[in-house]
């Protein structure tokens, strides 16, 4: 009785276990943490200024504005008569909360290593947090596209009709996090190693968006030319292709997004077991 | 108090850092580190010798076992560098072992510094949750306590104000009264906890003997023998990494300060190897208490004796300095013989000479002499650390438990 009493611990530490098992099992106990830590994300950003929620929704309709006047003066890009700021934006606001995810996860451990020098919580949850509370952003974007695709159902003759894409549209929003998420949680558990490596993302980030249709959709390259073979190695091409497709109505490929599914999943794993292999000495050399 | 049960458990534990540049951590760093050991520069990572220091690495636990029982409340001591900062860590997990294993049972607590987590934009009330749950609370506990928290923090009325608009003492405060309503199994404590005003202090040093009477099992962290005499039943001696004592409190504390006690108070030399120039050396020197003691306090009248031999014939240049080091090599004062005692002449032969060091002006801590002998108002020769010795804190008023600060405490007169 006694014995048995003895072997049951609440913290183990030195022993190999599955690390899925404790990570889990953890993540469930400090769920309010994680709560607390998003809620926190959020307030800091929506208190800091009046501006803080508005520039949330204005960054992409500008940026949106701003592709729309300059390749609409080198070229019509946008087809079906969509209006070129919906167009560009039905792709810059998934592809911001992509950019986003990834760059501030990266940053995430070194944001808070005042806290993991003090304190134990399961370290997931920092990269974790993050993730949410852009999600929150996101989400607030999608709802200002859709009333900004009403705005112009209403005073042009451009017609917002969805189709059934639309049903798509939370898996595709899973696939987007889950990609963004394994990215991010990778590359900080390598930016706690190398610093260096934060500056580098930033520009690969920028350089992938233009190797992804978020400025001119696939079927307007040429099928076997290189920059269309470059577009379908990136996995966020099915997906960016996928919000366009749900937010405007016209052909979802379906099939199209078992590439980044798979995509998805493997960096999930990879990026999860680095963090979890780097995490055991972040306090040491943050 | 105790009823037997193993709430912590830690076998062999070891802990390695890495030393120097390699923790910087540029790519350009790493592939130049990594091309150093492709070319075959040895592995970093040796096995265990006697030496805490391999190669760019450094053991700062080798082997640690105890267990602690639910209930016990256990004193972690030892000098700067022995382990006892990276034990804490290591049982508030906030690194891992290198080796070893480490096991616990029930909640457990660190209060490594109070307001963990604030967030400046946030508002008293909305930290008093972010630092409850980084604490290890779950919301609901939290819920139910705040109003006690917010009472005993005493900023009722700034509450709902962001706490960058706070002063110091008032986040400090927020931060604690969080912590004080920490119900832990297991509470891990570093004395560094303890800054703050004196009424802080008093209330944090309260509210840990009320955790440890209330059964719960404590390990606290310090240097300060006497806040570990008061709190504690076990304490626990680690010395380079290792476990040099554990057992009860007052033996291993007594054992502790008797190492410190025998340091080097007292030197002597023979003629040959004795320090000094053709016509002057320094053939003893020593530290002892007014009293012949050989342990000091800071109460203590201290007295310095030199035993110099003169060869030349008359010599009325000579001066004598002493120089007192404190443990970061920051010199405390010097004191000129000359000063005092004006130019006399020495006699052929022995010559002695003391020097008494005044109750209440050296702190505690570790201190070191040095002595500078000049003529004719150049320096002849110098003995670096020619003596190291510790000063104890003597007894105190009040709950400050903290290190006094400042090269030197003196008792100053005050009117009023």
């Amino acid at each position: 009785m006694d014995e048995q009493h003895q072997e049951r611990w609440d913290v183990v530490v030195g022993e190999p276990r599955p690390w899925w098992h404790i990570e889990v099992r953890e993540i469930w106990r400090y769920r309010d943490l994680l709560w607390l830590l998003v809620r926190r994300d959020l307030l800091a950003i929506y208190k800091q200024s009046l501006l803080g929620p508005l520039w949330q929704v204005l960054q992409p309709v500008l940026t949106a504005v701003a592709f729309a006047v300059v390749f609409g003066w080198l070229g019509r890009m946008a087809d079906k008569g969509v209006p070129p700021v919906l167009f560009y934006l039905s792709a810059i606001v998934p592809w911001t909360f992509f950019a986003n995810v990834v760059n501030r996860t990266s940053q995430t451990l070194i944001w808070n290593a005042a806290l993991m020098t003090k304190v134990y919580f399961p370290r997931i949850l920092s990269p974790l947090a993050t993730t949410l509370s852009t999600a929150f952003s996101f989400l607030v974007q999608l709802a200002a596209f859709a009333a900004l695709a009403v705005g112009y159902h209403a005073t042009t003759d451009f017609a917002w009709h969805l189709d059934s894409g639309i049903l798509m549209l939370p898996v595709l929003i899973a696939l987007l996090t889950i990609l963004a998420f394994g990215a991010g949680v990778l590359v900080s558990a390598l930016t706690t190693r190398f610093r260096d490596l934060g500056f580098l993302l930033g520009f690969a980030i920028q350089l992938l968006m233009y190797v992804s249709p978020v400025i001119f959709p696939l079927d307007s390259l040429p099928p076997a030319s290189g920059l269309r073979r470059v577009l379908e190695v990136n996995p966020m091409t099915p997906l960016i292709e996928g919000f366009r497709a749900a937010l405007l109505g016209g052909g979802m490929d379906v099939p199209a997004l078992w590439y980044p599914l798979l995509f998805a999943c493997i960096l999930l794993a990879v990026g999860t077991i680095t963090f979890h292999r780097v995490q055991r000495s972040f306090a040491d050399v943050i | 108090m105790s009823n037997g049960s193993v709430v912590i458990s830690v076998e062999d534990l070891h802990k390695r850092y890495r030393l120097g540049t390699l923790d910087a951590g540029t790519i350009g760093d790493e592939l130049s580190a990594w091309l150093a050991r492709a070319r075959g520069k040895g592995d970093p990572r040796a096995p265990i010798g006697e030496e805490q220091r391999v190669g760019d690495h450094f053991w700062a636990l080798r082997g640690v076992n105890f267990q602690v029982n639910e209930g016990e409340v256990v004193g972690l001591i030892g000098r700067n560098g022995a382990g006892k900062s990276t034990l804490l860590k290591l049982l508030s997990r906030i690194t891992t072992p290198t080796a070893g294993r480490l096991r616990m049972r029930g909640h457990v607590a660190s209060l490594l510094e109070v307001g963990t987590g604030f967030h400046p934009e946030l508002t008293g009330r909305e930290n008093i949750y972010l630092n409850g749950a980084i604490m290890g609370m779950r919301r609901a506990e939290i819920a139910r306590k705040l109003d006690e928290i917010v009472a005993f923090s005493g900023i009722e009325h700034h509450i709902d104000t962001p706490i960058k608009r706070y002063s110091t003492g008032m986040k400090v405060r927020l931060g604690f009264a969080v912590a004080a309503h920490l119900e832990p199994q297991i509470l891990l404590v570093d004395e560094v906890l303890a800054v703050g005003d004196v009424a802080f202090q008093r209330k944090s040093m309260g509210r840990m003997r009320s955790v440890a009477d209330s059964g719960r099992t404590v390990i606290f962290v310090s240097h300060n023998m006497f806040s570990v005499q008061s709190l504690c039943s076990r304490a626990i001696w680690l010395d380079q990494g290792r476990i040099r004592q554990d057992g009860p409190v007052a033996e291993v504390v007594r054992d502790h300060l008797a190492e410190h006690a025998v340091r080097t108070v007292e030197r002597t030399w023979s003629m040959q190897d004795a320090p000094g120039t053709a016509d002057l050396r320094l053939v003893g020197v020593r530290v002892k208490g007014s009293g012949g003691q050989d342990v000091f306090r800071t109460t203590d009248e201290l007295v310095v004796e030199l035993e110099l031999q003169n060869l030349t014939i008359v010599d009325e240049d000579l001066n004598i300095q002493l120089i007192v080091h404190t443990e970061n090599d920051v010199v405390a004062f010097v004191s000129d013989m000359t000063e005092v005692l004006g130019t006399a002449l020495w006699h052929v032969g022995p010559n002695k000479v003391s020097c008494t060091i005044p109750p209440h002006l050296l702190n505690d801590g570790e201190h070191r002499l040095s002595l500078l002998f000049q003529r004719r108002a150049n320096r002849h020769f110098r003995e670096d650390h020619v003596l190291r010795f510790e000063v104890l804190e003597g007894p105190r008023r009040g709950a400050w438990f903290q290190k006094w600060v400042g090269a030197v405490r003196p008792k100053l007169r005050w009117q009023r």
